[in-house]
């Protein structure tokens, strides 16, 4: 490997090491500190940049990007505040485990540590919001760092990692190495073969179990298609009943027989319910969010739990399991499945009869029910009719944060993994249409829906530009009730109806937003209309901004109050404005 | 069901802490790359654990590792919770709770030990005592003049505490120490 063939400038070094990995998409801002990469980028045709309008933007499209293809996603900012404007989706992108590699420009070397112009202490900053960060100091030490890099963020529990590359070391030349020439990091070695004591172990709690539940999460996406595929053959195998996070969303089909919808704070009656009651208890691919416990103390209380993790620090970190096991989830599911098959001559599946009796009765409760209403659409009824309407088509929703990013998770039933994009972990507000951008320059014909609410949108809606400018037909569907209404429903329970700032008074009008943008703007407000304003909005090969006027005042249910157990949920029926006033008494606002 | 008749917490569960907090002492094995001494205490920081004694230093040069001593205190959870929250960052090699394999290896503890430098100011009795006390505690003159000496003294935290308990009435003006140095006891490493 010596010779001048493998000599290069820093900032082909980047380049050469993003094609060597695959990279075909990076999301980016140019700034001062990365000119000598927009340079390379310019003179190359074999990875496209998106030019962004925002930094957080950038991370957002390429967590989108990596989310609904597996891949990793990668951003390119400059240093100073392009940097700090990474933070949020860094963040965002290591609370929901997803891989994502973040190159960042630095001011040269000389000048580290001086004030310069638009420096910052990325590697500083960024610390405890990356899986591992480098400062590259060295044009000799570029190409390992990049194949780390992309090694770290998509092995083991996926996650971000920032790449800084100060610009004098973009400018000088140094020898390139192939991924294939480096040598993985021996300090950082994955497990992701289960233990099979501990897996035998399972299978013999689950072959006895009465009232057993699968309750599986964004592990199980993480881990590839396979792993779902192995959870579905799981449920069919076993005919356990089956629920699961927000971030799980679709690894099992939401038409299948044994699902119960999702769990937690505003998960279905049967799925709570279930989880509360259950003896046996099949954790894969979750981490015990408090979204999703409740109170502790009260967590299904009389359960045998088998918990299966790539990531040792998530086992027994909230709640304390019986029978961990450490691996990746595929892997895991592969002998779990296998040992299953081997032992089904004593599966006698009479022995959950009674369990699904009772299950049925739950689901009978109805737990998202609203009530219709001829006159304003009801937002769940809007999420119902997108979801009627878009079947049969290659979708992907992703939502912002909000009342609307619940009611999508109840009312639109996703029946494959990577096509639902949401931010669980951080709950960044204007995660969305960014992410839905970098779907669609994924999926460039596929239908891609920003399910978003009128707060949430206006966080990032710079990006109808970026939208525009790559004729990325994004569609944004904005339940707009006028109001921050998960922020209101809280002040509901909380805070004596007292809705301060949470109102919305000076609306931009969406329609004219969109137009003034390029894109095409519709509006709705009666349940008549909706049908075919939904259809003419699939329609139209451009980015659409759909301003759905819904019911200023509804709430989301079900709910788990806070500090309250899976079977003391709130439904619908029972939240009259008196309940709900009354779901949290003083003393427990005083802690908040 | 009936929520809203019951009392309740807040926006997020705060459980009380019924288990009783311990004092360990972890070594942990890294890499001695730019940055990984801030990894490990922004670790402990941002997860709210404590640190009592943090020492680091370069122990095998060729392999470019070092080893760091940390004495922290937090009930067993808290401390499994320590122990996976370190082997995930991935300079880190290996994590040793040195307190929990002195008991699997059936001692009461590992062998920990400090080094601090005291410098003392007086004269006339109290200087003659001071001398006398250091003596006893097999602590060594490393500076002296008429009026002060420096000692340096080796040994068990809970020695040097005594030490300069017994100093302070004897003119002490300064204290320096090394943050705690550890290893199990028997032949094997960690």
């Amino acid at each position: 490997m010596s010779g001048t063939e493998n000599q290069m400038t820093g900032a082909e070094i980047v380049l050469q090491a993003l094609k060597d990995n695959g990279v075909e998409h990076i999301f980016g801002y140019p700034g001062g500190a990365v000119l000598p990469i927009y340079d390379e980028i310019h003179q190359q045709d074999d990875i496209q940049h998106i030019l962004v309008r925002h930094e957080q933007g950038a991370g957002h499209m390429a967590e989108g990007y990596a989310r609904s293809t597996g891949k990793v996603g990668v951003m390119l900012v400059t240093s100073g505040p392009g940097a700090t404007n990474a933070v949020t989706p860094l963040q965002d992108a290591l609370m929901d485990s997803i891989p994502l590699v973040c190159i960042s420009g630095q001011v040269p070397t000389s000048l580290i540590g001086s004030d310069a112009f638009q420096e910052c202490d990325t590697i500083g900053i960024t610390r405890p919001c990356t899986k591992h960060n480098w400062l590259v100091r060295d044009v000799n030490d570029l190409a390992r760092v990049i194949h780390e890099a992309f090694r770290i963020a998509q092995s083991g529990r996926p996650g971000p990692v920032v790449v800084d590359i100060p610009k004098d070391v973009q400018f000088a030349t140094g020898t390139y190495t192939p991924p294939s020439a480096v040598p993985a990091q021996t300090s950082y070695q994955p497990k992701t073969q289960g233990d099979l004591k501990k897996i035998e172990e399972a299978v013999e709690l689950m072959k006895t179990a009465r009232r057993p539940i699968i309750y599986s999460g964004g592990g199980v996406v993480n881990s590839g298609p396979q792993a779902s595929h192995l959870l579905r053959e799981l449920v069919e195998l076993t005919d356990f009943p089956i629920t699961s996070t927000l971030m799980g969303l679709g690894a099992y089909p939401a038409s299948g027989k044994n699902w119960l919808g999702m769990l937690g704070m505003h998960g279905t009656y049967e799925a709570n319910m279930a989880m509360h009651d259950c003896d046996v208890m099949v954790c894969i691919g979750a981490r015990f969010d408090d979204r999703i416990t409740g109170r502790l103390n009260a967590f299904s209380p009389n359960s045998k739990k088998i918990h299966i993790d790539i990531d040792p620090s998530s086992i027994n970190k909230n709640v304390r399991v019986d029978v961990p096991i450490l691996g990746d989830v595929g892997s895991v599911l592969e002998d779990m499945v296998r040992l299953w098959r081997a032992a089904k001559k004593a599966d006698d599946k009479t022995r959950l009869a009674d369990w699904w009796e009772g299950i049925v009765k739950w689901r009978a409760r109805n737990s998202l029910a609203y009530a219709a209403n001829d006159d304003v659409i009801m937002p769940q009824y809007a999420i119902q009719r997108l979801y009627e309407l878009s079947k049969g088509r290659d979708t992907y929703i992703t939502t912002e944060v909000g009342q609307h990013q619940m009611w999508a998770a109840q009312f639109f039933g996703f029946e494959q993994p990577n096509r639902w994009m949401t931010s669980g972990g951080l709950g960044t507000m204007g995660y969305g249409f960014p992410a839905a951008i970098g779907v669609q320059v994924a999926h460039p014909n596929s239908l891609v829906v920003d399910i978003a609410g009128d707060a949430s949108i206006q966080m990032c809606i710079q990006e109808m530009s970026c939208a525009v400018q790559y004729g990325l037909p994004v569609k944004i569907f904005i339940l707009n009730n006028q109001y921050m209404g998960m922020v209101r429903q809280w002040q509901q329970l909380l805070h004596g109806n007292r809705l301060s700032h949470s109102y919305t008074e000076a609306m931009p009008d969406f329609v004219k937003l969109a137009e003034a943008y390029g894109g095409v703007g519709i509006r709705c407000d009666k349940p008549g209309e909706l049908d075919d304003a939904i259809r003419r909005m699939i329609d139209t090969p451009a980015p659409v901004i759909f301003d759905c006027r819904v019911a200023n005042l509804a709430n989301c249910f079900p709910m788990i109050p806070s500090g309250k157990a899976h079977n003391e949920m709130l439904l619908p029926d029972e939240a009259t404005d008196e309940a709900v006033a009354n779901a949290i008494d003083a003393k427990g606002r005083q802690l908040v | 069901m009936s929520a809203h008749l019951q009392p309740t917490g807040s926006a997020y569960f705060i459980a009380k802490e019924t288990e009783v907090a311990e004092t360990h002492t972890l070594s942990v094995l890294v890499d001695n790359e730019p940055g990984v001494l801030a990894r490990v205490i922004g670790l402990f920081s941002g997860r709210g654990y404590n640190i009592e004694s943090l020492t680091v230093s370069e122990t095998e040069h060729q392999a470019h590792l070092s080893r760091i001593t940390i004495v922290t205190r937090g009930t067993p959870h808290v401390l499994d919770q320590i122990k996976n929250q370190l082997e995930r960052l991935v300079p880190v090699h290996r994590v040793v709770d040195l307190t929990v394999r002195a008991g699997t290896l059936g001692h009461d503890r590992p062998v920990e030990r400090e080094l601090a430098l005291v410098k003392v100011h007086g004269s006339g009795d109290h200087r003659v005592e001071a001398l006398r006390l250091a003596d006893a505690f097999r602590a060594s003159v490393i500076d002296a003049n008429i009026d002060h000496f420096v000692f340096e003294i080796t040994g068990k935290p809970s020695k040097i505490e005594q030490f300069i308990a017994i100093m302070k009435p004897l003119g002490l003006i300064e204290v320096c120490r090394t943050g705690i140095a550890a290893m199990n006891r028997g032949p094997q490493g960690m």
